[in-house]
């Protein structure tokens, strides 16, 4: 029952990764894209959760936690560097 | 070490005390300390004739590298010290006439007699060695000191010219001759020439005979100048003329003719040797001895006057091979060539060595050897006169001299042909005596030439640089020696005859057990043909020696294209330009048609591999079965590749690859391996934003253009991807064994103390690789930190600056 669930779970979730993955390829500007790639990876979290269950392991909780970091990192970045230009600025008085 | 072994390599070890006398004693010429030297071999290869008279010989071993069979084995026998004493005798000579030859203050004397010195020892090992490696070791190294000597005034164009000729088609030859050696090796299992000759008749139907025989040849026959390698022998005459002298005359050209006569008992029963070796001979004797007649320059005269000579004792030396095919080798009626042969290598070297150091002497007298410019030569140089006469005459073959009866031995052998019945001769025999006796009439013609051009006629003092006169008497004295010798053989032949010709004709025509060449050899042979073919001799060259001038335009009708040293120039030319328009047509400088090569390569190796082994199998057995995650991500990994490729602007192209990446990570998580997904995420987005980096540096324009379509590259990628998927189809079905991982299994807690079994793998068990992980790592964070930090000059300011 429970995998039945989680499967079905697994599956709407693909279908949303789709969805995005179609967004990141098609989307007519760059901040679409970026967006659609922070919600995958977001997908991507729930996934890896599913599948832990799936496999009745918890060994992929780390693959979780460190998803939600880079994802933020990564969209902090791009936010950054769509605004500024750069993603590290150099220090004003050089 | 015997002390044979130290008369070979003395010249080396004198070799490196050269310099030092050169600097310590400049007042005196160097040349003086180098004399005693080839003096004292001269007189101790002297002291070997009592045994070599017998026909007896003396074998010294010394093991050099005994675990491949190389031993310096010297061997003297009557072949070994006919040349030793030529070598170190007329080296003697030329030593002496160097000293007054070569100024002691305008030229670089240290070097010059180093290279002389490495020559001798390099020929009196060619000569004495039995072992064939050893030999050609020597061999090599008279190439290379020929090379240097040559070469010795090297800031003159021609020199480096004649000098890179003759090692460019004496190294050929002599590699050529290395593989014939290896051959002879593979065939009886022995370097020795000895025991290779022990084995001559088993090798005899070996099918790496002829071959063997072929590579072996080569090497004489470039060596020797023989038709059409002699080209290099004319043009190696810019070096001093006593290096002429000696090498180019007397030593380093008799070496193939030395190599010839000493395998001869080893390849002179087939057939194919004594075809080669007289007609190559034949053929070079004709065609030097007719172009020698054309030249103008006296050095010139000699080189081709040597290369007709060397084919003429090649000749002899192939005709004296078909006395092996009749029974009696007791029987001197075919045994006559090849001791016809032995005497005129001896009269050669006196004579040709003479004539060297008078045609020396005239060039250093007056200025030039242009015998369009000299004549009248007689009154001012008496002696030299005297000594061209002889030199000459004796090359002509005209009595008294020795060169006559050399070359009515010649005549003899080659009549001789006509009786021969073995390998065709009796048919195309017919060709040896006359164009041996062709030869001859254009050797008489350019030996008057040589002569009588030189020194009468009209003197002509208007085009000479100095004012001639009589050289000083140090640089006749040599000469004069060389001279007296060709009369002295000349008129008592046979004071040779039993000392050093038989000696040497037993160790080229090994005679029947108990038996002993006896050698004898007459002035006067009755009315033979061979008298009466030197009379038309004389007669016909005597008249077209009169008749010159009205004839000589015939030269003119050779069409200056089709000569030798066109073909020489034009090969080299064609190699160097062809190789240079080949690199330039696959070497165009662009990685992609480099990375086309690659991959061609690899389709067309590995395709190859897999249809020529029919290696291709598939094995559904043990295949797992497929979920739908997995057919799922890889629909998503798929579609993300192949859009890569369509995609218009590269930002999109880095997006799509950070997506396959983290796809490439949910595989790892579905295929149970948390460790790698972790690492494949961090990695991903690191490199993800280090791609975004490179994008951001682009120039602007260049970001919005679609990857065109060539279908070279479409074939090519699909190609490989084809190969690779067939290849891991194959090996996945083809496992032959287990996997090795149940002991990691059971031992990673038991063992090393860890329950995660990647880590303990990558820090324990196979901690080696990742220590060297490490240092990759770090060592691309230092390159990196290089290139951005350190600009050398040339490139742009550090930007933080």
């Amino acid at each position: 029952m429970l995998m039945t669930i989680v499967l079905i779970a697994i599956l709407c979730i693909s279908v949303a990764i789709a969805g995005l993955i179609y967004r990141v390829i098609k989307g007519p500007t760059t901040p679409d894209r970026i967006v659609a790639l922070d919600a995958i990876g977001i997908n991507l979290v729930a996934i890896i959760a599913l599948v832990s269950i799936a496999l009745d392991t918890n060994a992929y909780l780390e693959v979780i936690l460190l998803l939600g970091i880079l994802a933020f990192i990564g969209t902090v970045a791009f936010s950054k560097y769509l605004e500024k230009g750069v993603i590290i600025e150099n220090e004003r008085d050089r | 070490m015997s002390l044979l072994h130290l008369a070979i390599i003395s010249p080396f070890l004198l070799a490196i005390l050269v310099p030092f006398a050169y600097k310590l004693f400049r007042q005196i010429h160097t040349g003086w300390f180098i004399l005693p030297l080839p003096i004292l071999l001269f007189s101790y290869f002297i002291s070997y004739l009592s045994i070599t008279s017998n026909q007896q010989s003396v074998t010294k071993s010394f093991s050099w590298i005994p675990t491949l069979g190389i031993d310096f084995t010297a061997k003297v026998d009557g072949l070994g010290l006919l040349f030793a004493l030529l070598i170190t005798g007329i080296g003697s000579l030329v030593v002496f006439y160097s000293i007054y030859y070569l100024d002691k203050n305008k030229e670089k004397l240290n070097t010059f007699y180093v290279y002389l010195l490495l020559f001798m020892g390099a020929m009196l090992g060619v000569v004495l060695s039995d072992n064939l490696l050893v030999l050609y070791t020597f061999w090599e190294f008279t190439s290379f000191s020929s090379f240097l000597l040559i070469g010795y005034w090297y800031h003159r164009e021609k020199s480096r010219y004649g000098a890179q000729k003759s090692m460019i088609i004496t190294v050929f030859g002599g590699l050529s001759m290395l593989a014939g050696i290896i051959l002879l090796y593979i065939m009886t299992g022995t370097f020795s020439i000895t025991e290779i000759i022990a084995q001559s008749d088993e090798i005899f139907a070996n099918p790496l005979f002829v071959p063997a025989l072929l590579c072996i040849l080569l090497g004489a026959f470039t060596k020797s100048a023989q038709f059409p390698f002699h080209i290099w022998l004319p043009d190696a005459m810019e070096a001093p003329t006593p290096v002429s002298a000696y090498l180019h005359s007397a030593t380093m050209v008799k070496a193939g003719i030395y190599l010839v006569a000493r395998m001869s008992p080893v390849f002179a029963e087939h057939s194919l040797w004594l075809w080669l070796v007289a007609g190559f001979g034949i053929v070079t004797l004709f065609w030097g001895s007719f172009s020698a007649v054309k030249q103008t320059d006296l050095k010139s005269i000699l080189a081709f006057s040597t290369v007709s000579q060397l084919g003429m004792i090649m000749s002899l030396l192939g005709i004296g091979a078909a006395a092996l095919h009749f029974e009696t080798v007791k029987d001197s009626y075919f045994t006559v060539a090849t001791t016809a042969a032995v005497f005129h290598l001896i009269n050669h070297a006196t004579f040709k060595g003479s004539l060297f150091m008078v045609a020396g002497i005239v060039d250093h007298e007056t200025g030039t050897r242009d015998i369009r410019k000299l004549g009248g030569l007689m009154n001012f140089m008496p002696i030299t006169f005297t000594l061209a006469i002889i030199g000459t005459f004796a090359m002509a073959g005209l009595p008294p001299f020795n060169g006559f009866l050399s070359k009515e031995m010649f005549f003899t052998g080659m009549v001789r042909v006509l009786d021969m019945d073995i390998f065709n001769l009796d048919t195309w025999g017919i060709l040896f005596p006359v164009i041996a006796w062709v030869a001859s009439v254009f050797t008489f013609i350019y030996s008057m030439v040589l002569v009588f051009r030189t020194f009468t006629g009209k003197f002509q003092p208007e085009k000479l640089e100095k004012k001639p006169h009589e050289a000083p008497i140090g640089m006749l004295i040599s000469p004069i020696v060389l001279a007296s010798l060709v009369i002295i053989i000349g008129f008592f032949p046979n004071i040779i005859s039993n000392t050093l010709i038989s000696p040497a004709q037993a160790a080229i025509m090994p005679p029947a057990e108990g038996y002993l060449y006896d050698t004898h050899i007459y002035f006067w042979h009755g009315f033979t043909p061979e008298l009466f073919m030197t009379l038309g001799v004389i007669t016909l060259g005597i008249l077209l020696f009169a008749t010159l001038p009205k004839w000589r335009s015939v030269y003119g009708l050779f069409p200056k294209k089709l000569t030798l040293n066109r073909f020489y120039d034009g090969g080299l030319e064609i190699a160097q330009r062809g190789s240079m328009n080949f690199t330039k047509i696959y070497m165009n400088g662009s990685i992609r048609n480099y990375l086309i090569y690659i991959f061609t390569f690899f389709i067309v190796i590995l395709g190859f591999a897999l249809f020529a082994k029919d290696a291709f199998t598939f094995d559904a057995s043990n295949i797992s079965t497929i979920h739908f995650f997995e057919v799922l991500l890889a629909l998503v990994i798929a579609v993300g590749s192949i859009t890569i490729l369509f995609a218009k602007s590269r930002l999109t192209s880095i997006i799509l690859l950070g997506a396959v990446g983290y796809t490439v990570a949910l595989f790892f998580v579905i295929f149970r391996a948390p460790d790698l997904a972790l690492t494949q995420l961090v990695i991903e987005t690191i490199s993800v934003s280090l791609f975004l980096l490179c994008f951001y540096h682009l120039p602007k324009k260049r970001n919005e253009e679609r990857m065109t379509f060539k279908m070279v590259n479409a074939v090519i990628s699909v190609g490989v991807g084809a190969i690779v998927t067939l290849i891991a189809l194959s090996a996945h079905s083809n496992k032959l064994f287990g996997s090795i991982s149940q002991y990691y299994v059971e031992n990673t807690y038991e063992k090393a103390a860890g329950k995660n079994m990647v880590n303990v793998i990558l820090v324990d068990f196979r901690g080696f690789d990742t220590m060297f992980e490490i240092a990759v790592l770090g060592i691309a964070a230092l390159g990196i930190f290089s290139m951005i930090k350190l600009r050398m000059g040339g490139g742009k300011k550090n930007e933080n600056k």
